[in-house]
């Protein structure tokens, strides 16, 4: 299998174990999780979920780093599936130090966790973690470096309302460098034949990014031209006090998604954002709540992912 | 009413275009209208005519390093006095440090110093913006909103920004606005003395900044520019290793820019000999090694402009111990003048001085004819067009620097006494006369 050689170990393992990030993940392996997912998405609706699928299954959601948004969202597609779900929030203070975080995978060892969705503030770390537990591993947010399952629900929520996942242009908006979901999204959305332009200061998009095989644009002027998609990322605040942008008024006088630039885009763009937003430093509050934007249908797309990601590993490769 | 004014009998010097010839120059209406028309064109009935004697006239030379008064220190000089200042030395357009009180780190302080250059008496201001919030060091000031306001370019103006990373980030944001960031060179954590390093600051017992405080901010900040691709401008560069490292860098297509100010190429270190505190300067005047190394890097074009430093400081600032007393000197007045002693001694054309005070201050602030941004006036100039900002010298007559008979309010030269050849006879404003009688 092409993913095999190329990274198969980081989605569902050499044996279908894990998700832990997008890149080297093949296509081909995308578009399957988005049709489960389509399919949990309907069946959510309808509140005919299979809640039996994940009987007896145990799911630790281990967040080392505060997420109520992806936690839960998390927490409802394991017991929309029937799972016994299990919520550890570990203080960051503890576990700073790589053998506490091994202390912490011999523990969930002897839990017999099944599934163990795994949030921290250090890149890589759910990758550690993966070597050392049994349980199957779905990183949910690691540092700066990946959020699979947000980039599978934004790739839903495009495909579901463009009707395709190729051919596509999708500006990404922000804090890029500092992003994981930026980062995911950039490996989907590319290995899938998309044109993906980066835009933002250069102190939060610095050129060296085109090396992902993306045009990085300073100006939303030029970088909102034409797209079929913009993605807007929350701005961190520390962004601000650590220097990297002056002001938050500088920063939507700049960089901010309001009506004009949205015009630039092609008509009927969609507005996406991975929330919590902030109204009126990214994304002024007209746009966030027009009807371009899909703010609201990314968060339950989340659910039907994450419902199509665990499907999936509780398989272990044996759909 | 239309208003026409012919200048005949003048040397038309305009570096820009490399014209330097005999002619007659036609302004209409304050804007410059042509200097190779024919008679018919070139002389309307009515039109008023300065004989200029045969005397040179250029662009309105353009200061890319000032201070006011305003806002804060309004009993040092104001607009007003530093405008009389500006244009006895043929100065029409300063650009002005953003170290007021308060520092210029909002977009209304820009738009107001605008407002105030464009009244007809005073002298054209183009504001520089902080580059960091209060000129502190610290946080990124407003650039973008700055720049769109009308600031020119980016500093904290004589304090260095000391932290690599905050240069870093200023570089890396700037290229947003394509935003000229302008840096004074020396490192600040060697630069707590007064005088430079050295034999003379040892004898008075003055503390010494060792010359290599510039080179040390300057290779730094070389090489952050070649990390960034930012664009950097140094501010009055003084040492003979500060320019070979601009050299170097130049010659390996680094976009980093300097300028200079008379009192580097034209004193040394010994006119602090006892204790003058009109000769304290930031940075220190140097040795004579550095002051001829200087002059050579004016005449290789490594130093991209000429700028006044000028400093208005009240002599309660200066009447006080050498260490304590402030640093900076008043340089409008004599701004041409001084620069003539290099034409005089050889080391520079007639047409690549004036270049140094017009035409390439004019295109590193984005304001020249061909950099000028969209909306913005070109200077520095002599084309059809632009603004008739204009300068008449005779570059032979001799005068004499005395402190307390200059124009202006500030008096602190540390050219008091000094002979010069090179007289403004009249300076122009958009076309109107602002300084000289008749020609």
């Amino acid at each position: 299998m092409a993913e095999a050689s190329s990274g198969g170990s980081r989605f569902f393992g050499p044996s279908d174990r894990h998700l832990l990030g997008i890149q080297g993940m093949h296509p081909s392996r995308i578009e399957p999780i988005l049709d489960l997912a389509e399919s949990y998405a309907l069946l959510s609706r309808s509140r005919k979920t299979p809640r039996d699928l994940l009987r007896g299954r145990t799911l630790i959601n281990l967040f080392f780093e505060d997420s109520t948004r992806t936690r839960t969202s998390f927490e409802l597609a394991g017991k929309r599936l029937g799972a016994d779900v299990v919520n550890m929030s570990v203080a960051q203070s503890s576990v700073n130090k790589g053998e506490t975080l091994l202390d912490t995978a011999a523990t969930l060892n002897a839990m017999r966790t099944d599934l163990l969705v795994v949030r921290h503030s250090q890149s890589g770390a759910p990758a550690l973690l993966a070597q050392k537990v049994d349980a199957a591993v779905i990183n949910a947010g690691d540092g700066t470096h990946e959020h699979p399952t947000q980039a599978l629900l934004d790739a839903l929520t495009i495909r579901r309302h463009l009707g395709r996942l190729e051919g596509l242009t999708v500006a990404i908006c922000g804090d890029i460098v500092h992003s994981r979901v930026a980062r995911s999204n950039i490996h989907l959305l590319t290995s899938m034949a998309n044109k993906v332009r980066l835009v933002g200061p250069p102190t939060l998009v610095p050129r060296s990014m085109a090396s992902l095989g993306v045009e990085v644009h300073h100006s939303m002027e030029t970088g909102l031209r034409d797209v079929d998609v913009v993605m807007m990322l929350r701005l961190q605040k520390e962004r601000m006090s650590g220097g990297l942008i002056p002001s938050a008024r500088e920063y939507f006088r700049y960089y901010g998604l309001d009506q004009r630039r949205l015009d630039l885009a092609k008509p009927g763009a969609l507005v996406m954002h991975p929330g919590p937003m902030n109204r009126g430093v990214e994304i002024a509050s007209q746009i966030a709540d027009s009807d371009q934007s899909v703010i609201r249908e990314q968060v339950e797309m989340g659910v039907a992912v994450r419902m199509a990601v665990l499907d999936r590993l509780s398989r272990g490769g044996r759909s | 009413m239309s208003t026409c004014t012919v200048f005949e009998n003048v040397r038309l010097i305009d570096p820009a275009s490399g014209l330097d010839k005999p002619g007659r120059l036609l302004v209409r209406d304050g804007v410059i209208v042509g200097h190779d028309l024919p008679d018919a064109e070139g002389k309307p009935k009515g039109a008023e005519v300065v004989d200029g004697q045969g005397a040179v006239l250029c662009p309105g030379l353009v200061d890319m390093r000032v201070e006011i008064g305003e806002p804060g220190h309004e009993y040092r000089e104001t607009v007003k006095s530093a405008s009389r200042a500006a244009f006895a030395g043929g100065v029409t357009t300063v650009a002005v440090l953003p170290t007021g009180s308060p520092p210029i780190d909002d977009p209304a302080m820009v738009r107001m110093l605008r407002f105030r250059g464009e009244e007809p008496d005073y002298v054209s201001i183009l504001p520089y913006g902080a580059l960091t919030k209060g000129c502190q060091g610290a946080e990124l000031a407003e650039i973008g909103l700055l720049s769109e306001a009308g600031a020119v370019a980016f500093t904290d103006g004589n304090r260095a920004i000391a932290s690599a990373r905050q240069m870093k980030l200023a570089l890396t944001y700037a290229q947003a606005f394509d935003a000229l960031v302008v840096q004074h060179p020396e490192e600040p954590t060697l630069a707590g003395g007064c005088a430079t390093e050295g034999e003379l600051a040892l004898r008075l017992g003055l503390p010494g900044i060792p010359t290599a405080a510039e080179a040390i901010m300057i290779a730094r900040d070389i090489r952050l520019v070649e990390m960034t691709g930012g664009r950097l401008h140094f501010g009055h560069v003084s040492t003979g290793e500060g320019v070979e490292l601009i050299r170097q860098a130049k010659a390996r297509g680094i976009r980093v820019t300097c300028d200079t100010a008379p009192q580097y190429f034209d004193l040394n270190e010994t006119a602090i000999g006892d204790f003058r505190t009109y000769a304290k300067f930031s940075p220190p005047l140097r040795r004579e090694n550095d002051r001829l190394a200087i002059c050579a890097a004016l005449a290789d074009g490594t130093i991209d402009a000429i700028a006044s430093d000028h400093a208005p400081r009240d002599p309660d600032d200066k009447r006080l111990p050498f260490a304590q007393a402030s640093a900076g000197g008043t340089g409008l007045a004599t701004l041409l003048g001084v620069t003539l002693t290099r034409y005089h001694d050889g080391t520079l054309s007639l047409s690549d001085a004036l270049a140094l005070l017009t035409c390439r201050p004019a295109a590193l602030l984005g304001v020249s004819g061909a950099a000028a941004r969209s909306g913005a006036r070109p200077i520095g100039i002599l084309a059809a067009g632009a603004p008739a900002d204009l300068c008449l010298f005779d570059p032979d007559r001799a005068w004499q620097v005395i402190a307390g008979e200059l124009p202006g309010h500030a008096q602190n030269t540390p050219f008091d006494g000094r002979a010069l050849e090179g007289k403004v006879m009249g300076t122009w404003k958009n076309g109107r006369r602002v300084f000289g009688g008749a020609a």
